[in-house]
C-alpha cells in the first residue's frame, strides 16, 4: 500500500453462542427449528427477566461458560479460575436495564493467539481476551421514530479481542475466517454473518516507519458492525487510503467510530469519542464471581472436538493434501465433513501406518473439485454446501467415473452443473446426456486407422519429425467422437501407430 | 402478654388459629375487619387495597377450613393471616407502584417470590402499604402518594422507607406485613411506630420481585406485633431461590419452633442465658443519643444482665465511616438499577416518541418524574461511579465496608448478641428534617453496619419516650443465627411489654 506508512489494525468480534437458552434468563437463544430469534413476531421472545422488569435478577447460563471456556482453550488463552461479571452503565432504548451485563476488569480468558496463513506466510496475532455478556435488542430506524425488538436481547455473547497485531487487509480477512473456522468447529457458533452471529468491530490506525520504531501508535478510528470478510478487508482498504490521506494533506486522524457504507465503500463518522461514553463499569452485585476448578477445565479440555489445526495437519498426513487443500476445506465445518464423508463414501482406508496409496490418489481429485469447482458454484450462490443439492454421494461417484476413465473431466463439469440444478444421480446424468468417454483402445482404432488413412501427409511429416502434429490428430477423432474420446489414451494409441511401419 | 387489644387485628396468629377452629371468628371476617379498618384510616399505609383479592383468598381459607374442620398449621402457617406488602415488591397483576409517579399505574407480570411463598402459605394480601419512593428515605415523607403519619401521634412521621407497613401493623390493618431493609427501612419504622420488624441475613430472603434499591444491601423482612408472628413469616420466605443467585443455599430458618428456647423460665426448653454473651459497642453511646432512648436501652441491658447474660464492651472502630460507606455504595448500585425505568417497556410515559425531537427529550420527559430525594441519590450514585472518581468514592468506600464487616467478625468471636439503639431519637415531626438530607441520613447511623455486613438485625420495642413515642432497641447476631435472634427477643418481649 503506502511504503512510508504501516497500518495498525486490532479486531474486536462478537459471536452469538449456541446455546439453548439466553444468558441471563430461561428464553430460548434461538429457535427449535433452527430459526433464529430475529425472524420471529417481533418482541414474541422475551420475559421479564429479558425485557428488564423492575424486581427480575439475571442467573448465570452454565453453558455459555462452557462455551466461552472452549473458545478460550482453542486459541492457548489463560482462564482466569475466578472472574466477575460487570455492568456497563449507558441509556439506548434497545438496551432494557440501562445497563449491559459484561465482564471488564477480570475477563474469563486472556492472552492466546491464533496463527494465520497469508501470501506472506505465517503470522501469530495474540489475543488480548475473551470475554462473556449479553446482546441488546435491535433497534430498527424509520422515518423521524425507531421501534425496538427485543427477541436477540439476553442472548449470550463472546467478544474477542486482538492484540492490535494485524497489519493489512489480507492478515484482517485471514484472522477472521481462522476465527470463524474455528468458532464453527468448536459448535458453539453458529458462524451465520447475515444473520448477525459473528460480527465484527475494526480497530485501525496508520504510522510512519519512525513512529513504529519509536513504539507510537497513530490515532485509531473504530469501524463498527462489519458483518462479511470481503467488507473487513475493503472497509480496512478504504480507511488506509482515509488516514493517509488526511495526514499528507496535513490534517490529523481524530478518534471517532464509524461505520462502513458496502454500497458506497466509504467508511463514515457515526460519532467522535469527545462523545464518548464513560460507562461507569462496576461488578454486578446481582451475580457471584465465576469460579472454575482445574478439574473442570481440563474436563472440557479433554472433550473438545479436533480442532482446524489438527483436521488440517491429519488431512495432510492421512490423505496427502497439500497445504493449500487442506486450508481450503477445513475453512468450513460443512466442507470439512462433506469431504470426509466423500472419503466414507469411497470405501477408501487409512490402513496401517499411512494411507493406502488408493486413498491419496482418490483424496487429490476429490479436494481440487471441492476446492474448485464446487467452491466456485458455491460463492455465485452465497450458500453453504449443506445448503446445495451437491452430496456426498454426487462426489465420490463423479470422481469415481473419472479414475476409471469413464468421464473426461469435460464431461465430468457438465454432469456436475446438471446434478447442482437437478440433484439427479449421477449414473441417470451420464447414461442421459451420453457422456461415457471412449477408454477402450479397440472401440477408438478404427477411428485412428480412419484418421491415419485420411491425411497421409500429415502421416508422412510427423514421421519425418513433426511430432506436435500428435495433437492434430488427436483433435481429429475428439471432434469425430463428439469430444467422447479419451484424448490421453488416443495421444498413447496414435504415437504407438505412427510409430509402426506399416500403418 | 397481656392482650390488650380486644380486636382480632390485633391477635397472635396461634390465637386467630384457634378462633378459626373454634369458629368464633371466620378468616372472611377477619379480613373484612382489617379491610373496613384501612379503608377509614387516615394513616396513609396503604396505596392500594385488595379488595376482591383479599376476599376471594379469605373466602378459599373459609371454604377448606369448613372442609377440613381445622387449620392446616403445618402446611400453612399463614392460614387466613392478613398481611400488608410493601409496595416495592411486585405482584402479578396487582399495581405496584413503588410510591413513585413513575409506575403509578405499573402491573408488574409476575410476582416476588417472597409473596409467593406467604401466599403459598395461605396468607391474605390485603394492599400494598406505602412507602419513600424506592425505598429511599427514613421518614416516609418523600412518597408521591402522600406520606405515612405516625400510628399514635398524627402529625409525626412513621419513619421510612417501609413506613406504611409498620403503621398498618401498629394500627391493626393488618396482623404482619412485609417491609424491605437497605440502610434500616425496616428497624427504624419498626422503632418509631413500636412494632417488631426484623431484618434477616443477607441472602436468607429471596430478592426476586424486590425493586432493587441497593443489590448488595437489600433484604426483605417482616413486621408484627409478636415475636413469634415475624418468626412464622421468616420460615415461610427464607430458603434458595434458584432465581436469585444471591440466595443463600442454606436450608430453611426454623425460627418458629425455637422461637420459645429463652421465653420459658420455668425450664422445660431453657436455653442457659449464662452462656449468652452480649456486646455493647464502646463507639455508639457517645454524644447525640437522647436522654430517654439512652435510658431506654440501658434499662433493656440490665434486664439481660439480671437473666445471666455476660456483658461485654466490644469496639467497632470503623463505625464512623458506616454511614458514608452506604450513601457511597448504596446510591452507586441505586444509579444503576434505576437506570431501567426509561419509559420504553412500562411505566409512565409522558412523551410519545413521535413528539420527542430527540431522544434526550425524550428521556427527560420520563426522567423528570422521579423524586427530588431519588433524583439525588442517582446523581450521587452516577457521580460515585464515574470515571476518574471511582476509584476515590466507590472502590474505596468499597474497602471500607469490609473493614466494618471485618469489626462484626472479631465482635462476634468474643459475643453472640450486640445491642444498640435503633436511632439517635424516637420519631419527629413531619417536615422537621425534610429541608436537610444529611440531617435525615444520620438517622441511620445504628442500623446502616449490620446492612452492610449483611447481619441478621432486629428493632423490639423497649419502652416509650416522654411524649409516649415508641423506642425501639437494636439486636443484632451473627451470620444466619436468626433463629437465636428472635427467641433472646421474645424472652424480652414476653416479660417485658
Amino acid at each position: 500500500m503506502y511504503r512510508e506508512f504501516e497500518t495498525v489494525i486490532g479486531l474486536e468480534v462478537h459471536c452469538q453462542l449456541a446455546t439453548q437458552t439466553k444468558i441471563f434468563c430461561g428464553c430460548p437463544s434461538k429457535m427449535s427449528d433452527g430459526r433464529s430469534v430475529a425472524h420471529i413476531e417481533v418482541n414474541s421472545n422475551t420475559c421479564p427477566i429479558c425485557a428488564g422488569h423492575p424486581g427480575t435478577l439475571p442467573v448465570m447460563n452454565e453453558k455459555v461458560v462452557q462455551y466461552a471456556v472452549m473458545a478460550g482453550l482453542a486459541t492457548h488463552c489463560q482462564i482466569r479460575p475466578e472472574s466477575i461479571l460487570a455492568r456497563k452503565n449507558y441509556f439506548y432504548p434497545d438496551l432494557p436495564k440501562g445497563y449491559q451485563i459484561s465482564q471488564y476488569e477480570q475477563p474469563i480468558c486472556e492472552s492466546g493467539w491464533l496463527d494465520i496463513r497469508t501470501s506472506q506466510g505465517e503470522k501469530r496475532i495474540r489475543i488480548h481476551r475473551i470475554h462473556m455478556e449479553e446482546d441488546a435488542g435491535k433497534s430498527i430506524h424509520r422515518s423521524g421514530f425507531s421501534v425496538v425488538n427485543l427477541n436477540r436481547a439476553g442472548v449470550p455473547l463472546i467478544e474477542i479481542v486482538s492484540e492490535p497485531d494485524i497489519r493489512s487487509p489480507e492478515e484482517a480477512g485471514a484472522y477472521l475466517r481462522s476465527l470463524h473456522g474455528l468458532v464453527t468447529h468448536l459448535g458453539i457458533c453458529d458462524g451465520n454473518m447475515e444473520e448477525g452471529n459473528f460480527r465484527c468491530d475494526v480497530n485501525i490506525s496508520v504510522r510512519t516507519l519512525d513512529e513504529a520504531k519509536a513504539g507510537r501508535f497513530g490515532t485509531r478510528a473504530e469501524i463498527k458492525n462489519v458483518n462479511s470478510f470481503r467488507f473487513v478487508e475493503k472497509a480496512i482498504e478504504y480507511e488506509i487510503h482515509r488516514q493517509v490521506g488526511l495526514i499528507r494533506s496535513g490534517g490529523k486522524v481524530v478518534q471517532e467510530t464509524r461505520s462502513y457504507d458496502s454500497a458506497k465503500n466509504v467508511t463514515l463518522s457515526l460519532r467522535t469519542k469527545e462523545e464518548a461514553q464513560d460507562y461507569r463499569y462496576f461488578p454486578d452485585p446481582d451475580l457471584i464471581p465465576i469460579q472454575l476448578n482445574s478439574q473442570w477445565i481440563e474436563q472440557i479440555r479433554s472433550a473438545l472436538p479436533e480442532l482446524p489445526e489438527q483436521l488440517k495437519n491429519r488431512l495432510m498426513s492421512d490423505w496427502g493434501l497439500s497445504l493449500y487443500d487442506a486450508d481450503a476445506i477445513i475453512s468450513s465445518k460443512a466442507l470439512f465433513q462433506f469431504f470426509e464423508k466423500v472419503m466414507q463414501q469411497s470405501g477408501l482406508q487409512i490402513t496401517g501406518a499411512g494411507p493406502g496409496e488408493s486413498g491419496r490418489e482418490f483424496a487429490k481429485p476429490v479436494a481440487n473439485w471441492l476446492t474448485g469447482e464446487v467452491s466456485r458454484l458455491l460463492n455465485e450462490e452465497g450458500i453453504e454446501i449443506d445448503q446445495s443439492n451437491l452430496t456426498p454421494e454426487h462426489l465420490a461417484d463423479l470422481v469415481t467415473l473419472i479414475q476409471k476413465q469413464i468421464l473426461s473431466s469435460t464431461g465430468a463439469k457438465q454432469v456436475l452443473s446438471i446434478i447442482w440444478k437437478t440433484g439427479e444421480q449421477v449414473e441417470t446424468v451420464v447414461e442421459r446426456e451420453g457422456l461415457k468417454q471412449v477408454s477402450e483402445a479397440g472401440a477408438l482404432s478404427e477411428l485412428i486407422s480412419k484418421t491415419l488413412a485420411a491425411f497421409p501427409n500429415q502421416v508422412s511429416e510427423y514421421r519425418a519429425g513433426k511430432e506436435k502434429l500428435l495433437g492434430f490428430f488427436v483433435g481429429k477423432v475428439m471432434k469425430e467422437s463428439g469430444g467422447k474420446a479419451n484424448p490421453a489414451l488416443l495421444n498413447e494409441l496414435f504415437k504407438k501407430a505412427l510409430s509402426e511401419e506399416n500403418s | 402478654m397481656a392482650n390488650l387489644m380486644s380486636s382480632p387485628r390485633f391477635w397472635s396468629i396461634h390465637d386467630l388459629h384457634q378462633a378459626f377452629e373454634k369458629k368464633s371468628l371466620s378468616p372472611v371476617e377477619l379480613t373484612q375487619e382489617c379491610l373496613k379498618e384501612a379503608k377509614k384510616s387516615q394513616l396513609g399505609a396503604f396505596i392500594t387495597l385488595c379488595e376482591k383479592k383479599a376476599l376471594k383468598q379469605a373466602q378459599a381459607a373459609q371454604s377448606r377450613l369448613s372442609k377440613d374442620g381445622r387449620v392446616p398449621r403445618e402446611e400453612m402457617p399463614l392460614f387466613g393471616i392478613p398481611i400488608g406488602i410493601k409496595d416495592l415488591l411486585t405482584t402479578d397483576g396487582v399495581r405496584t407502584t413503588c410510591a413513585s409517579k413513575m409506575l403509578e399505574n405499573y402491573v408488574p407480570p409476575y410476582t416476588a417470590t417472597a409473596v409467593q411463598r406467604l401466599e403459598a402459605a395461605g396468607a391474605v394480601i390485603v394492599g400494598k402499604t406505602n412507602l419513600d419512593e424506592f425505598g429511599m428515605g427514613s421518614s416516609n415523607e418523600n412518597s408521591a402518594f402522600g406520606p405515612v403519619s405516625h400510628p399514635t401521634h398524627p402529625g409525626w412521621v412513621a419513619g421510612g422507607s417501609s413506613g406504611g407497613s409498620a403503621a398498618a401493623v401498629r394500627a391493626g390493618l393488618c396482623t404482619l406485613a412485609l417491609g424491605t431493609d437497605t440502610g434500616g427501612s425496616i428497624r427504624l419504622p419498626a422503632s418509631y411506630c413500636g412494632v417488631v420488624g426484623i431484618k434477616p441475613t443477607y441472602g436468607r430472603i429471596s430478592r426476586y420481585g424486590l425493586v432493587a434499591y441497593a443489590s448488595s444491601l437489600d433484604q426483605i423482612g417482616p413486621f408484627a406485633q409478636r415475636v413469634e408472628d415475624a418468626a412464622i413469616a421468616i420460615d415461610v420466605m427464607s430458603g434458595r431461590d434458584p432465581l436469585d443467585s444471591t440466595s443463600s443455599n442454606r436450608p430453611k430458618t426454623h425460627c418458629a419452633s425455637s422461637v420459645f428456647n429463652f421465653a420459658n423460665s420455668t425450664g422445660s426448653t431453657a436455653s442457659d442465658w449464662s452462656k449468652v454473651r452480649i456486646g455493647i459497642p464502646k463507639e455508639y453511646f457517645v454524644g447525640g443519643l437522647a436522654p430517654d432512648v439512652e435510658k431506654a436501652i440501658q434499662g433493656a441491658i440490665a434486664w439481660f444482665t439480671k437473666k445471666g447474660a455476660k456483658i461485654v464492651s466490644v469496639s467497632l472502630p470503623h463505625t464512623q465511616y458506616a454511614v458514608s460507606v452506604y450513601y457511597v455504595v448504596a446510591v452507586s448500585e441505586a444509579s444503576s438499577n434505576l437506570a431501567r425505568f426509561d419509559g420504553v417497556r412500562f411505566g409512565a410515559r409522558p412523551m410519545e416518541a413521535e413528539q420527542a425531537s430527540d431522544l434526550t427529550a425524550y428521556y427527560k420527559s420520563t426522567r423528570s418524574l422521579f423524586g427530588a430525594e431519588v433524583k439525588r441519590r442517582i446523581i450521587l450514585g452516577t457521580f460515585a461511579l464515574s470515571s476518574g472518581y471511582q476509584d476515590a468514592f466507590y472502590k474505596r468506600a468499597r474497602q471500607v465496608r469490609r473493614k466494618v464487616k471485618e469489626d462484626f467478625d472479631q465482635a462476634f468471636q468474643k459475643v453472640d448478641l450486640i445491642i444498640s439503639p435503633v436511632s439517635p431519637s424516637t420519631a419527629f415531626k413531619m417536615g422537621e428534617k425534610k429541608n436537610d438530607p444529611l440531617k435525615m441520613y444520620l438517622n441511620d447511623v445504628y442500623t446502616i453496619p449490620a446492612n452492610l455486613s449483611g447481619l441478621p438485625a432486629m428493632s423490639l420495642p423497649c419502652g416509650k419516650d416522654h411524649e409516649g413515642l415508641p423506642i425501639g432497641m437494636h439486636l443484632i447476631a451473627a451470620p444466619f443465627q436468626e433463629e437465636f435472634l428472635l427467641s433472646v427477643a421474645r424472652a424480652f418481649q414476653v416479660e417485658m411489654t
